[in-house]
């Protein structure tokens, strides 16, 4: 097991009352699962994928990652986990608008301080993997949305994580590109043995899991 | 890629907007460099002053400041050459030296440089009168300044009053100070030509720190020939005896010259010295106001900034950036933007010291190079600590709240 999750609690004060985002999540990933993660709007996804590895911090529950409890651990500690053995994928791609495609991709090398010839190669060799040699010396808002996507993935994979978390990563995306990118989040899973655990609205998205999560109200509900 | 980079880029990317965030640490730090460079000069020229008054009294016509004394302005009053004879022949005790002087700011070429007119001590020995007033054999025996002997016996070149004690000074001979003769090139014996009227440079003169090295010296006569001045001058330098002044002398010198403002270098030195303190105060405010608006400024630019960039902080925490990493994007760009205000500040403050002194002040500017180094460290602390606060701010940004689309 690499991922566990028990009895996990995340509650949000908003104007006096609380809000059960997750309310007492269970859950054991595998090395090498692909993990889909469904729900209603407001169920809580989002919440779980970016709680795992303390970009949002637990209000109680215990987490333990590659044989560790890390939900207990130093902000410093969980920032060198995200660091060295998780990858993030977003809706919105989130890069850096004012870096080239190659030098968003050498971002995570870069915090590993990894020396710059090194971080060239490795980012050359993912932006072919991804098929984006042609597009290195473009910024972001030059790419198209479906480009800016493959940008993303190539730098979440990078610096050679265990685990990526993907939240709603075809959601600003049409059918086509759409199932490009789930095909390639696939290549990643199989041939890289990359554990991928990814947030999404859409049923066939959602076909792509080799295990499934469904939230409802911040709760695992069985379907 | 590093962080520096990053910041490099990020910088670059926004170059436009670095001109609000560095007019205020610019401004600032100009006016600091200018008002220094102007004062460390005039200090200089009060220490040298001091140190050696080739006279203790000045005679200037009514109307003239000292500050006409020391530009030479083209419409400068002037007043008539009899007056040094009604000295020499009043009865007035105390008088050891004097030298009368006809200064003005004229154009040699495109440059402009001090015409001074000095009588050499041999004309004023050669006039019969001046010989029965006993001054002849007394020539620079100063009564309180340090005189040349004693300035020699400590082992001191000291140009100023030789240059004083300077015998001969023939018609169609010059003197250069040690500038001038940079500035249009001259050497000794080389020609050089004023007002169409053209002198043998005899003597390129050491350099004094003072005034004098940015004039060129001629006879008087041919100074007042030129200017079309016959029997005019614009100063009477005296050296009188310390006790003499104490005991009157100033008096006597108004009754007999009517008309006329005279005035202690003594005096001169001490306004000299009252607007170097003033300027010190006004530094130090200065100072203390760069400090805040400058580093209010800054941290203002700063805030926009990390404003601007909330997502950019949140997705570079999420893969992985500790909060080091987001202090030093931040701080390194204000250490950056501190060092250009700095350089910058320091450029167009020695710039207006250079040009403006010479109108403001009446003194030759020089660039201080060590103020570089100052108006650097000053401006980048002034930056560092106006940005302290937005970084911190910046750095415990909650990562997640910020990873959204806006
Ligand atoms: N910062 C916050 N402060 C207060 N409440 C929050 C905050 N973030 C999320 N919530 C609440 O927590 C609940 C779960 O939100 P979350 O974003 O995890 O939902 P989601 O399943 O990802 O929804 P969607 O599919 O729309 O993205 C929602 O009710 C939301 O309003
Ligand atoms: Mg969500």
């Amino acid at each position: 097991m690499m991922l566990q999750g028990d009895k996990i609690v995340k509650q949000y004060n908003h104007k006096g009352g609380l809000i059960n985002a997750l309310d007492h999540v269970s859950f054991t990933v595998e090395k090498g699962d692909f993990v889909t993660v469904t729900g209603p709007s407001g169920s809580g996804k989002s919440t779980l994928l970016l709680s795992l590895f303390g970009l949002i911090r637990l209000s109680s529950g215990t987490v333990i990652f590659d044989g560790k409890r890390i939900d207990d651990v130093s902000d410093r500690h969980l920032t060198d986990i995200r660091k060295k053995s998780v990858g993030y994928i977003l809706q919105h791609f989130a890069l850096i608008p004012y870096l080239t495609t190659l030098q968003n991709v050498m971002m995570p090398l870069a915090l590993e301080k990894i020396p710059g010839t090194e971080q060239l190669k490795r980012a050359a060799e993912i932006l072919d993997y991804v098929g984006l040699s042609d597009r290195m010396q473009h910024l972001p808002r030059e790419l198209s949305a479906g480009q800016q996507q493959r940008v993303a993935i190539a730098r979440s994979i990078v610096h050679r994580p265990q685990i990526i978390m993907a939240d709603e990563p075809t959601g600003n995306l049409d059918p086509t590109l759409s199932l490009e990118i789930l095909e390639f989040l696939k290549k990643i899973n199989r041939e890289n043995k990359i554990t991928i655990m990814m947030v999404t609205h859409s049923p066939v998205a959602a076909e792509y899991g080799t295990m499934k999560l469904h939230l409802n109200e911040g709760k695992i509900v069985n379907l | 890629m590093t962080i520096s980079k990053l910041v490099l880029i990020e910088l670059w990317k926004r170059k436009s907007q670095l001109i609000t965030g560095l007019l205020a640490i610019t401004l600032g730090i100009s006016v600091i460099v200018a008002i220094q460079s102007v004062s460390i000069v005039s200090e200089q020229n009060v220490a040298r002053n001091l140190d050696n008054l080739g006279a203790n009294i000045l005679v200037l016509p009514q109307g003239a400041s000292i500050d006409d004394y020391y530009t030479s302005d083209i419409d400068a009053p002037t007043l008539p050459m009899d007056y040094v004879e009604r000295i020499l022949t009043s009865t007035i005790a105390g008088v050891d030296n004097m030298s009368p002087k006809l200064t003005r700011r004229v154009k040699v070429g495109n440059q402009s440089v001090v015409l001074t007119g000095i009588l050499p001590k041999s004309e004023i020995a050669s006039k019969p009168l001046w010989q029965s007033s006993g001054l002849l054999g007394t020539a620079l025996k100063t009564a309180c300044a340090p005189n040349q002997s004693a300035n020699e016996s400590h082992g001191l070149e000291d140009p100023k009053l030789k240059r004083k004690a300077i015998d001969t000074l023939y018609s169609n001979d010059c003197l250069a100070g040690s500038q001038v003769a940079q500035r249009l090139k001259l050497s000794a014996n080389s020609k050089v030509t004023i007002m169409g009227k053209e002198f043998k440079v005899v003597k390129i003169l050491a350099e004094t720190g003072t005034v004098d090295d940015d004039r060129i010296f001629a006879n008087l006569k041919d100074v007042q020939k030129l200017l079309k001045l016959e029997n005019q001058v614009s100063a009477i330098e005296i050296m009188g005896c310390c006790n003499a002044i104490s005991e009157g002398l100033l008096g006597q010198l108004r009754n007999i010259l009517p008309d006329t403002r005279i005035t202690t270098i003594g005096q001169i030195v001490s306004t000299q010295i009252e607007t170097n303190q003033l300027m010190k105060k006004v530094t130090l405010i200065m100072l203390v106001i760069i400090f805040f608006v400058g580093g209010i400024s800054i941290g203002n630019f700063i805030w926009a900034n990390v404003n601007e960039r909330k997502r950019e902080i949140g997705i570079l925490r999420m893969m992985g950036a500790e909060r080091s990493v987001i202090y030093k994007m931040f701080l390194l760009k204000a250490i950056i933007l501190g060092i250009a205000g700095g350089i910058l500040g320091f450029l167009l403050g020695t710039l207006a010291g250079v040009v403006l002194g010479p109108y403001l002040a009446g003194i030759l500017v020089k660039p201080v190079y060590l103020y570089l180094l100052w108006s650097v460290l000053l401006s980048v602390s002034i930056s560092l600590a106006g940005s302290l606060i937005p970084t911190y701010l910046a750095a415990k940004f909650d990562p997640h709240n910020n990873l959204q689309e806006d």
